[in-house]
């Protein structure tokens, strides 16, 4: 699937502009240390901003299409932060014969947003995952730690208005 | 290097050790097809097109990468073999946008090649879903359409490697894997320099360069324009090959009979333009040297160069010498002076600049190449391959040509023009000149040899008047880069630099005929195309550039002298820092 890049505006405390600069300082002599640099990169920030990539292509001198590349690459890297509610649909065999993927379209068309993204309030963001162990209450849902089970394309709007 | 015994097909041979299967058949008159391969900088193993059978092998081998050793025994042409191959076609083409009809590599196409080659009688044998591409259409110079990329990488390779530029590269994985910039971004919102090095070495049509050929055909056809079109040094030893020559082939006579053929008003010569870029840059020169302002001074006949330097190291543009390039000082002089002496009104002049660049393309739109009020210095830029595509569709038979000759007043170019497809070439014409002004001497032996060849950096130092002068030369933007950095750092020093953006040089530029990769593997191309240039030098009656009459001509009616007034302000130019990287 392709990574879908946030519209969220970056933003970042000076206390996690200080550990990423630290980050940076002890590793811009080895370029190979790049993938370690970006997951520490996105340990802070929770995703990789398009600013950080090219803050961590001008800090290890590696251009920012090789930074992208990878993160485009490597299903750890997220291009999308996490929203105030972390939505999960389960696509595991379960729920999706049981029509997760018509909860999912209707997610998606209810925030506007596609799987991989979040919404550009920040509030909502949107994954599908695989099994979560739910079998039974197919097809279900998570959002944060919440679980929805038992779903119809007709209970979305329901539930996300819960959310505020 | 000792040899090692192979038998290639059950027929014994001794090749060097080390050497690749595909090098080692090569020797013994076989050639092993190959896609993703480019010598030095693209062995990646990753296309599977050269596979041969290696008896002991537990599978077929990739030639491209795999050495030879001794009592190897290979097998290039097995049933196997073929239906390896015939299926790695197959897997690209059920992805492969087939539209050969209409498409601009028809002909010159490695994949159309290779599906001739192998016989495939079934194009859709695996068809099924492809992949969500699209066409970027934002850059002045060049299209990417993805629809028709075979994922060989060489595009990637060249321009991380030879330009030093990695605008392009892999994104996603899988069946999304697709060649991209950063952040998805079009061409237009990165750093890339319009050098064309990357349509070069694609092997089908997935990358062409923007064609400009209905522009020019309809300002022939308007009566109201009158069309003048300069043709480069370098182009006169690339054309012929559109037309079957060998490389290295020096066609200029027939070149300007093709042009006028088309029906243009005049045919000049850019080598009276890099003449006058000689008189400017050795004067600008000989005063910064003098001055010792901003050393040391680099040339900017190369706009792949300039878009290389305005976003790779914006602080050094002070080093940059504020000449216009040859093209550039072609059509301000045109619309100015030649305007005048014909008495036209310079909105009508139309002026058609075919070059061996894509980066020229990019650097006629800029708005400060603008000479004459509200012009344009240059209309439309066309690569060879265009000329050559206008010349074909006019129905021009170009080898049954009689010679031309170029019109007059711009149709003289001295030798040290010429050489200024080569990389040295500006160095040495302005050595040739700045000797002779310093001195006031006559300069006997005119080949500055140090400064020629291929070698990516060159360096001499040369005593001219009890001036130790430090030069170098250097080619591609991944060397710039190097030497740049260098000089930042202090750990090199020098008065004088050349660079062109193309390895090479503009022998070598991103608008030249399109060389396959079998042929560009084993033939240096720059090196011949570069001998051609060096040969029709030493057959010029004129060598030096001022001592090319039709230049004197120039500065006795219009400019005055070199870096006087009215020539800082017609044939010079500024520039305009540039940000690497952008998110949007
Ligand atoms: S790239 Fe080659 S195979 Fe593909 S459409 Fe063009 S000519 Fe045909
Ligand atoms: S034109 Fe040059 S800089 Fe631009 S993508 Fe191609 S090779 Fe890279
Ligand atoms: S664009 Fe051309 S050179 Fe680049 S990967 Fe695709 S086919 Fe190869
Ligand atoms: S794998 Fe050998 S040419 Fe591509």
């Amino acid at each position: 699937m392709v990574k879908k890049i946030s519209e969220v505006a970056f933003r970042d405390t000076p206390e996690q502009a200080a550990r990423f600069e630290k980050v940076i300082a002890e590793n811009k002599h080895d370029k190979s240390r790049l993938m370690a640099v970006m997951q520490e990169a996105q340990d802070i920030y929770g995703y990789l901003p398009s600013e950080i990539q090219i803050r961590i292509a001008e800090g290890m001198d590696v251009p920012a299409e090789k930074v992208y590349g990878v993160a485009t690459f490597y299903a750890q890297f997220a291009l999308s932060p996490k929203g105030k509610y972390a939505i999960s649909v389960c696509l595991g065999t379960a729920c999706y014969v049981k029509g997760s993927q018509q909860v999912l379209d209707k997610i998606c068309e209810t925030l506007g947003i596609e799987p991989g993204s979040c919404t550009a309030d920040a509030k909502f963001s949107l994954d599908a995952c695989r099994c979560v162990g739910a079998c039974g209450l197919a097809p279900v849902m998570m959002i944060n730690d919440e679980v929805y089970g038992r779903l119809s394309p007709d209970d979305v709007e329901g539930i996300l208005a819960k959310y505020e | 290097m000792a040899d090692v015994n192979i038998k290639i097909n059950g027929r014994d041979f001794a090749v060097p050790a080390g050497s690749t299967i595909l090098d080692a058949c090569r020797l013994c008159g076989i050639r092993i097809p190959t896609l993703c391969f480019m010598r030095e900088i693209n062995e990646i193993g990753a296309c599977r097109i050269c596979m041969v059978e290696v008896k002991g092998a537990r599978s077929l081998v990739a030639a491209c990468v795999f050495p030879v050793n001794e009592g190897m025994e290979i097998f290039t042409n097995t049933p196997k073999v073929i239906e390896s191959r015939k299926t790695t076609l197959k897997l690209i083409l059920s992805t492969h946008n087939k539209t050969c009809l209409q498409c601009v590599r028809s002909g010159s196409c490695e994949l159309q090649k290779l599906c001739q080659e192998y016989g495939i009688e079934n194009e859709d044998e695996f068809a099924g879903a492809v992949p969500n591409t699209h066409v970027d259409d934002t850059a002045v110079h060049m299209i990417r359409d993805n629809s028709k990329c075979v994922l060989c990488r060489r595009c990637v390779a060249v321009c991380d490697k030879n330009q030093g530029c990695a605008v392009i590269g892999p994104n996603n994985r899988g069946f999304d894997t697709e060649i991209g910039c950063n952040f998805n971004l079009d061409l237009a919102s990165v750093a890339c320099i319009s050098c064309g090095q990357c349509i070069n070495v694609c092997p089908t049509g997935a990358l062409h360069e923007r064609d400009d050929t209905q522009k020019v055909f309809d300002a022939i056809n308007d009566p109201e324009k009158i069309v003048l079109v300069q043709t480069a040094p370098s182009v006169r030893v690339g054309l012929g090959e559109e037309f079957g020559n060998p490389i290295g082939t020096i066609v200029t006579g027939k070149m300007v009979s093709a042009i006028r053929a088309l029906g243009v008003d005049k045919v000049f010569d850019t080598n009276f333009a890099a003449d006058l870029t000689i008189m400017e840059e050795a004067t600008e020169f000989i005063r910064r040297y003098t001055q010792k302002d901003n050393l040391p001074m680099f040339t900017s006949c190369s706009p792949g160069w300039i878009k290389f330097i305005e976003y790779y190291h914006p602080d050094m543009l002070p080093h940059l010498s504020s000449c216009k390039s040859p093209q550039g000082m072609f059509g301000a002089t045109a619309k100015t002076y030649y305007a005048q002496k014909i008495g036209v009104d310079p909105k009508n002049i139309y002026v058609v600049s075919v070059m061996p660049c894509s980066a020229k393309k990019f650097e006629a739109q800029r708005p400060e190449m603008s000479a004459a009020e509200g012009c344009p210095d240059i209309d439309v830029v066309l690569t060879v391959r265009e000329l050559a595509r206008m010349i074909r569709k006019a129905g021009i038979m170009f080898n049954e040509l009689p010679d031309g000759e170029f019109d007059a007043p711009f149709g003289l170019g001295s030798g040290a023009g010429t050489i200024f497809g080569a990389t040295g070439g500006v160095m040495e014409a302005a050595l040739r000149t700045a000797y002779e002004v310093l001195t006031g001497e006559e300069l006997k032996e005119l080949e500055f040899t140090d400064v020629r060849g291929t070698q990516g950096i060159k360096e001499a130092t040369y005593n001219i008047a009890g001036n130790e002068i430090k030069v170098a030369v250097c080619s591609g933007t991944a060397n710039a880069d190097k030497l740049v950095r260098m000089i930042k750092s202090g750990e090199k020093n020098y008065d004088f630099v050349e660079i062109m953006a193309c390895p090479g040089g503009c022998v070598n530029g991103g608008g030249q005929p399109i060389q396959p990769a079998y042929v560009r593997n084993n033939v240096d191309i720059r090196a011949v195309r570069a001998a051609a240039l060096y040969r029709d030098d030493e057959n010029l009656p004129v060598r030096k550039s001022h001592e090319n009459p039709d230049i004197k001509a120039v500065y006795a009616e219009f400019f005055g002298e070199p870096g006087g007034e009215k020539s800082e302000e017609i044939l010079h130019t500024h520039y305009t820092p540039r940000t690497r990287y952008t998110v949007k």
